[in-house]
C-alpha cells in the first residue's frame, strides 16, 4: 500500500498513521509519502499539531460557535486540547505511538525533499529512519501497489 | 475454549486492538491459541478480516461480560 500524506492538522494526521499501521500488521508492505503540511508528522517535536474549528462546520462542538467566535486568539489551542483530551479518554492511541508502531512493523516513511527544501525544513528537525526523495521515488513503489491512497 | 494466551484490549480503539494482536501472535507457535478481550465494538469486524488476511484463524468471536472475546489460531 502506499500512501500520500499531505495534511498536518490533528484530524487529517491520524488516517495515514492508522492506515498505515494496520496495513502493516496484515502484513502489507507499505509506503507513506510526506509531502507538504505533511512533513508535520515526521517532525521529532509532534507537540504543534493542532485542529482549528474554523472552516470546519463538521466539528462537534460542545455548544454551537459562530464562526466570528472560532475566529478568537485562543480558540484553536482549546479546540486542540479538548480533542486531545477526548482522543486519549477514548483510548485512541497518540500521533507518536501510531508512528512508532509503524517505524517498528518497517512501514518506509518518505520526506519529500522539495518540500523539505520549500519550507527550510532541517533533517534535523525529522525523526532518524526515514528516507528523502522525489515524486519519482514515490511512484516506482505506488505503480506495484494493489492501494494507493491521497490523504 | 482452551488457549496458550491472553491479550487483553479492553480500553484501547482503533487500530490497537488488531496492531497489537498482531504483536501478541509474534512469539506465538503454530497451531497454538490466543485469547483477545476488547471492548472496542469495531474490533468484531476488524478482527475477522484481520484473520481471514493475516491466515490466523478466527475459532470463535462473542461477547462476555459486555466485552469482546476472540480465540484466534496462530496459522
Amino acid at each position: 500500500m502506499a500512501i500520500i500524506a499531505t495534511k498536518g492538522a490533528l484530524d487529517m494526521a491520524y488516517p495515514p498513521l492508522i492506515l498505515a499501521s494496520t496495513a502493516a500488521s496484515l502484513g502489507w508492505d507499505v509506503q507513506v509519502f510526506f509531502t507538504f503540511y505533511g512533513l508535520q508528522l515526521l517532525r521529532k517535536d509532534l507537540s504543534g499539531i493542532a485542529i482549528s474549528p474554523l472552516a470546519n462546520p463538521a466539528m462537534p462542538m460542545p455548544v454551537p460557535m459562530p464562526v466570528m467566535v472560532s475566529a478568537l486568539p485562543g480558540m484553536q489551542a482549546m479546540a486542540t486540547s479538548m480533542m486531545k483530551a477526548k482522543l486519549k479518554k477514548k483510548g485512541v492511541a497518540s500521533l507518536a505511538e501510531l508512528r512508532s508502531i509503524c517505524l517498528e512493523a518497517d512501514v518506509k516513511f518518505i520526506a519529500c525533499q522539495m518540500t523539505v527544501d520549500l519550507f527550510d525544513f532541517s533533517k534535523a528537525d525529522f525523526i532518524d529512519g526515514i528516507e528523502y526523495g522525489g515524486a519519482a521515488t514515490f511512484l516506482k513503489f505506488a505503480g506495484e501497489t494493489d492501494v494507493c491512497l491521497f490523504i | 475454549m482452551n488457549f496458550d494466551k491472553e491479550f487483553d484490549a479492553s480500553g484501547l480503539a482503533c487500530p490497537l486492538p488488531i496492531v497489537k494482536t498482531k504483536k501478541s501472535l509474534a512469539d506465538m507457535a503454530s497451531g497454538q491459541v490466543l485469547k483477545v478481550v476488547a471492548t472496542d465494538p469495531g474490533s468484531v469486524a476488524d478482527m475477522a478480516a484481520f484473520a481471514e488476511q493475516t491466515g490466523n484463524p478466527l475459532l470463535s468471536s462473542g461477547q462476555e461480560g459486555g466485552k469482546y472475546v476472540f480465540f484466534l489460531k496462530k496459522g
